[in-house]
């Protein structure tokens, strides 16, 4: 079932705030196997100019990748979530996010395709800090793939 | 702290090193609690056969974060990244052995623009297959 291209532009209401911990950002960056300091101590943070630790780049995933599935979940937009894949996702960043920042995302349908079958939706994740500020933009196409798609 | 590829001796056309990652069932998990990201598919055998796959894979996020580690490493410094993409296209396989699956990077300087940043393609491969493509940055450099 092609997806209603009137969803596009529809803005989803903002995520709960996000607290990001230097706990969380320790973890991650142990999860991914970096050992790079600026994301466990405040005074390398400091010699590379960040007030305190950064976080590894795609740390954003944790709040953008919930935000879009709660959107994916959406039974208005009707899409068949169990097919869903996640296609293609991309950042622009303002600056890394760090320990301290409280972020929400709201996420934006920027597009809907439909293309033999496999319908592809992109969203926008606007994260911002709760006083406003931009620090990265998500993009993250999902497709969910035509129900005949045996493969 | 590390140095880091210096803006003034990257030329479009560099190859960056290669490097290459151990991927195995415990780093799975890792990432899962880091991420929040439990889906069967990454930690259940018995899931990730019901729905086709071979084995059980990796996240493709964690794949896309190993190769932005691979960028900032190359830059000395993680928030250097001004943009960063990545199509996921085949999932990484990790079977339940002490070796796991390997992934593969390399990056190449595509081009140097005009205010300190550069452009990186990346090859991201295991064995022997490309699991993402249009892998791709903006990084500012020192």
């Amino acid at each position: 079932m092609a997806l209603d291209t009137g969803f596009v532009g529809r803005v989803y209401p903002a995520t709960l705030p996000y607290e990001v911990s230097r706990a969380k950002i320790a973890e991650f960056a142990d999860a991914i196997g970096d050992e790079n300091p600026v994301y466990r101590s405040v005074e390398a943070a400091a010699a590379l100019g960040y007030s305190d630790v950064i976080a590894p780049p795609t740390f954003a995933n944790i709040v953008t990748l919930e935000a879009a599935y709660a959107v994916v979940h959406d039974p208005a937009l009707g899409l068949d979530w169990m097919r869903v894949v996640h296609g293609d996702q991309r950042f622009v960043y303002e600056r890394p996010l760090r320990a301290g920042d409280e972020i929400t995302v709201v996420v934006t349908v920027e597009s809907i395709k439909t293309l033999a079958g496999n319908d592809m939706i992109v969203l926008r994740g606007d994260v911002d800090t709760v006083q406003g500020e931009r620090v990265v933009t998500s993009y993250t196409l999902l497709v969910a793939r035509a129900a005949e798609d045996g493969s | 702290m590390s140095a880091g590829a210096r803006l003034a001796d990257v030329t479009a056309g560099d190859d960056i090193a290669a490097q290459s990652y151990q991927v195995t069932r415990e780093t799975l998990v890792r990432y899962a609690e880091a991420s929040g990201d439990f889906n069967v598919i990454h930690w259940s055998h018995r899931h990730a056969l019901e729905v086709g796959l071979p084995d059980v894979i990796a996240h493709g996020n964690f794949t896309m974060a190993l190769a932005a580690r691979y960028l900032v490493t190359w830059a000395g410094d993680p928030g250097a990244l001004q943009e960063y993409g990545v199509r996921f296209a085949r999932p990484v396989v990790v079977p339940d052995t002490d070796e796991g699956a390997t992934v593969e990077i390399v990056g190449r300087v595509v081009e140097v623009l005009d205010d300190g940043l550069v452009r990186v393609d990346l090859t991201v491969t295991s064995s022997g297959q490309k699991v993402l493509t249009q892998a791709r940055a903006k990084v500012r450099l020192r």
